[in-house]
């Protein structure tokens, strides 16, 4: 009987322990299978990528179809012109709303604006780009660097209010107290202690939110639009990295492939140039000089 | 109120000053503290306007195609820009089938992802691991499609589609041939990578606040270390599914990378192997060509389907995760 009840229970555990094993390594191939894309599309853009990089593809212009080399000069540039610009929009009004949300929050209004800046970070940034044609192209009547730079900075503002929100919550109140007992009034409080104490942490955020906009393409297909040519002036169609890489990979030509690789290369050089310059802020010393 | 210049018998000459300079340090604190105020307000105003700006344009540009079609838009699988008749029936199908199943595909990747990192992995390579993970969700849209349309939909044609529609295409009509490159089951398989890190990421949060005292408790019965996950899953099961829902509400909103690999081609196939087309990649593809009012009008009300859509999935994943976010307790692993 007894013997019965421990052979019996030797292979339960035998069962369990193998379950067990073959779980956890279940696990452990999961993590393998999400490391593989990650490992080949890395490896095939820099493969396929490297051959079109060269000082011709920074300085040029894209060649007509049929004449081999050009560049994407004016699309490198057009996203970093609408980087720029979408950060000058959407830096101050995200971190502004972030700290509302966390120094005079205390109220309906702000309950209101919280929710809405959920809704704004998971729009999906094809409406955004109907929105701001909407919004700017149709009064203008043209595409333009703006509309980009305007859908873009929508898209950005979320993640920089949301951040400052959280992480000036963090601040502990005594610095606050401290500052208003020494007769500082409340301005100065929030700009100079309370905002400079969350610094890193919200220079990470807009970084963060730089580079998840510099690789959008959905929001300027008609914003921005393309531009074979070098703009003139910002309120006319703009070239732009991504815009760029969708129109040649789209395109039935081997020439235009190989920028388009070569495109996607540089896109994926300049967010993670941002994503390190990320960790090497965030993870040294920073502070914002007044 | 008497300055203390006065007091100390200072002549009253002096004290004048100092009472007025006090007086405008005051008016100008009140000044800066007004247009601080003022200033963040409007940043927070600045974000409703946006929204209801936002909702409001795109219930206002497709009024021509709501009164037009109706109910019928939504039903409708004719997508006719030469007759002028519009539905959206192709587009809704193509979306919500793709995403649902890429989130079949990514879900236990996900969380057998997240499991290793959080109870199997030590801090230094669940730091590695983590990074690794979230990179994933920091290349850009744009380079998943040109990675998909010229590497991955090829492989999954020859070495996927064609044998499984060649073993099992007359048996089952989800793998029906002819099997096409281009097709819903490579833009799903190019959603599944895009969502894995989101749904990695929260999964392994929500896991990590499981308090320590479950799994020792799990072990001291004498449960091996799949027990004991098993305990902790079921404990993380609410912020889990507040996980999905959000990755399928990013899945719902992706544009490039699917409009690169589905084919576009607005057809109901129940064949996984054939291509379709997405709400969103529809915008993406038309708008610009859109060439009469009710054409512009129609592709803004697809938008509009897109926006309600993924609205109440991320409200629901959001409720999900912040219920979860409230209960737990400290004392998790870190």
């Amino acid at each position: 009987m007894s013997e019965r009840r421990l052979h019996f229970s030797r292979a339960t555990i035998l069962r369990r322990k193998i379950t067990n094993n073959l779980m956890i390594g279940l696990c452990a191939v999961c993590v393998l299978l999400a490391l593989i894309p990650l490992a080949l599309i890395l490896f095939y853009t820099v493969r396929e990528g490297i051959g079109a990089i060269n000082l011709e593809f920074f300085t040029h212009l894209p060649k007509p179809v049929g004449e081999t080399g050009g560049g994407m000069a004016n699309a490198i540039v057009g996203t970093l012109i609408m980087m720029g610009m979408s950060a000058m929009i959407g830096v101050p009004v995200g971190i502004l709303c972030g700290v509302y949300l966390s120094e005079y929050g205390r109220n309906r209004f702000a309950s209101v604006v919280r929710f809405l800046v959920e809704v704004m970070s998971g729009l999906p940034s094809i409406i955004v780009g109907i929105f701001t044609y909407a919004l700017v192209v149709k009064p203008m009547g043209r595409f333009s660097a703006y509309a980009g730079a305007v859908a873009l900075a929508v898209l950005m503002i979320p993640t920089i209010t949301k951040t400052t929100d959280e992480l000036l919550k963090l601040v502990p109140n005594t610095l606050r107290e401290a500052a208003l007992a020494l007769g500082a009034p409340q301005w100065i409080v929030n700009t100079r202690i309370v905002l400079r104490a969350a610094a890193k942490g919200i220079v990470t955020a807009v970084m963060l939110s730089v580079a998840r906009v510099a690789g959008e393409t959905a929001p300027l297909l008609f914003t921005a639009m393309n531009n074979r040519f070098w703009h003139n002036t910002l309120d006319q169609p703009i070239a732009s990295l991504p815009v760029q890489i969708y129109t040649y990979a789209t395109s039935p030509y081997d020439d235009w492939h190989a920028q388009a690789w070569a495109g996607a290369t540089v896109l994926i050089v300049i967010v993670f140039v941002l994503s390190v310059v990320v960790r090497v802020v965030s993870g040294g010393k920073f502070t914002v000089q007044q | 109120m008497e300055t203390p210049q006065a007091v100390q018998g200072t002549p009253a000459g002096a004290a004048v000053p100092s009472e007025i300079r006090s007086l405008i340090a005051k008016a100008k604190s009140s000044v800066g503290d007004g247009v601080f105020f003022a200033l963040c307000a409007f940043a927070a105003v600045l974000i409703v306007l946006v929204i209801a700006g936002l909702i409001g344009q795109l219930i206002a540009s497709s009024q021509l195609s709501i009164h037009k079609f109706g109910t019928s838009f939504l039903t409708s699988k004719v997508w006719d820009p030469v007759n002028e008749e519009y539905g959206a029936a192709t587009f809704l199908y193509g979306t919500v089938v793709s995403s649902l199943l890429g989130l079949l595909l990514a879900l236990p990747l996900s969380l057998g992802i997240a499991v290793f990192l959080v109870e199997v992995s030590g801090q230094t390579m669940r730091t590695i691991l983590s990074f690794l993970v979230e990179t994933l969700a920091a290349i850009p849209s744009i380079v998943y499609g040109v990675w998909g349309i010229f590497v991955m939909v090829p492989y999954i044609q020859e070495h996927v589609a064609m044998p499984l529609s060649e073993k099992f295409g007359e048996s089952i009509p989800f793998l029906a041939g002819p099997a096409m490159g281009p097709s819903m089951l490579s833009a799903s398989c190019i959603l599944v990578v895009m969502i894995l890190p989101i749904i990695t990421s929260i999964s392994r949060d929500v896991m990590l606040s499981i308090p320590m005292s479950q799994r020792e408790a799990a072990l001291a019965l004498g449960s091996t270390k799949w027990e004991s996950i098993k305990i902790v899953l079921a404990n993380a099961r609410w912020g889990i599914l507040g996980a999905i829902i959000l990755g399928l509400g990013r899945a719902l909103g992706e544009t490039m990378a699917v409009t690169l690999v589905i084919g576009n081609s607005p057809q109901i196939s129940s064949s996984i192997l054939q291509p379709a087309y997405t709400m969103a990649s529809v915008i993406a593809n038309e708008f610009t060509e859109a060439t009469s009012e009710m054409y512009t009008s129609a592709l803004i009300e697809v938008g509009l389907v897109l926006l309600i859509t993924t609205f109440v999935v991320n409200m629901l994943a959001r409720l999900l995760v912040w219920s979860v976010a409230r209960r737990t307790s400290t004392g998790g692993r870190s």
